[in-house]
């Protein structure tokens, strides 16, 4: 069965709430909050977003500022631009694109990577190198 | 489990993350202090990681899936470049001392790639004091800093490949290298915390592992 995709064009402004149930690219300006908890938000390069957004999936080709949620994925294309925080379990940004803001990634439940593991200073209590110390040579 | 085994949870369901295709050419070099960074980090739940050069995705990816994390990208090298541009370095001290918004010891893990090479002694020792200031108690930083002076103005992208071996990229900077410091130096300008590891890598970098003391 086709999935249908909503397009808003290129001279499209929409400032407030965009709510919607099922998947969006955006070529348009959109100023407010986004949310599309179930479905991929993408934004198209000629998109321009300053808003809080919330979706399954978001990909973006055009400029987002504001903060960025979702539950599946985030992916920054090759001249995307996220200005903000992205909360997201998987992450992509191409080379090219442009990122400031901060990356979430933790795992639901904050479940700990090594449960029961000892921090390595705990463990080994290294002292510290004095500048005479002999160095270890690597690589 | 071993330590190793689990420092690479690899969820079945994560997409792999191939590297650009433009690094594929990009020179590797083994790394012996990410993987003590890496294991420095598990120990928290959900570690917070502070990020000071320009973003790779990759990169991103890599530390997202092994830890977790909460990653801050502050390309330090584009406030570097654009003080330049603007000609006002003599402000980039004072800029940088109120540069880093984190709070006081709330950051677990600090990747200080090469940065301090490029920095005058004024902004480096600013940078190196507010990392102290965020790092929380136990935290680690990574710093890499060069034991040569290319003469050619550029910086270094690193790419992590896995947890033993690292790709660097050249891309055009503003200026070079402005000083080679000595181990000596290094360690007085990161005072508030003590080194871990030091290793001098064949490629003429040095990698330092420092921890923060609780």
């Amino acid at each position: 069965m086709e999935k249908d995709i909503v397009n808003i064009g290129k001279s499209v402004v929409i400032k407030g709430e965009l709510n919607g149930s099922e998947d969006l690219t955006i070529e348009g300006h959109v100023e407010g909050t986004i949310q599309l908890r179930e479905h991929v938000l993408t934004i198209g390069p000629n998109g321009r977003i300053k808003a809080q957004v919330f979706a399954k999936s978001v990909i973006v080709l055009g400029e987002v500022t504001g903060n960025v949620t979702a539950s599946d994925k985030v992916d920054i294309r090759d001249n995307g631009s996220v200005d903000g925080d992205i909360i997201s379990p998987r992450v992509a940004i191409a080379e090219g694109a442009h990122f400031r803001g901060s990356v979430d990634m933790q795992r639901k439940g904050g479940a700990p990577a090594q449960p029961g593991a000892k921090p390595e200073a705990k463990a080994s209590a290294p002292q510290p190198a004095p500048a005479s110390q002999p160095q270890r040579v690597g690589a | 489990m071993g330590l190793l085994d689990r420092l690479a949870p690899r969820r079945p369901d994560a997409e792999p993350s191939p590297l650009p295709s433009a690094a594929v050419g990009d020179p590797v070099f083994a790394t012996k202090a990410l993987r003590k960074f890496l294991t420095a980090l598990t120990a928290n739940a959900s570690p917070v990681l502070l990020d000071l050069g320009p973003v790779v995705g990759s990169n991103v990816s890599f530390f997202g899936e092994q830890l977790g994390c909460k990653i801050f990208v502050e390309d330090i090298f584009a406030d570097l470049d654009r003080h330049i541009r603007e000609k006002k370095l003599e402000q980039l001290p004072d800029f940088l001392k109120a540069r880093f918004p984190q709070a006081t010891g709330s950051v677990d893990g600090i990747l200080c790639w090469d940065l301090i090479d490029y920095l005058d002694k004024a902004s480096a020792q600013a940078v190196a004091t507010e990392l102290a200031r965020v790092l929380r108690p136990e935290g680690a930083l990574l710093g890499f800093f060069g034991t040569a002076q290319p003469p050619d103005l550029r910086y270094t992208k690193y790419i992590i490949v896995d947890e033993v071996n690292l790709k660097h990229r050249s891309y055009p900077a503003a200026r070079g290298r402005q000083t080679v410091l000595l181990n000596r130096d290094i360690i007085r300008m990161f005072g508030g915390l003590r080194v871990s590891d030091s290793f001098l890598l064949k490629n003429n970098l040095r990698e330092i592992l420092f921890r923060k003391p609780a």
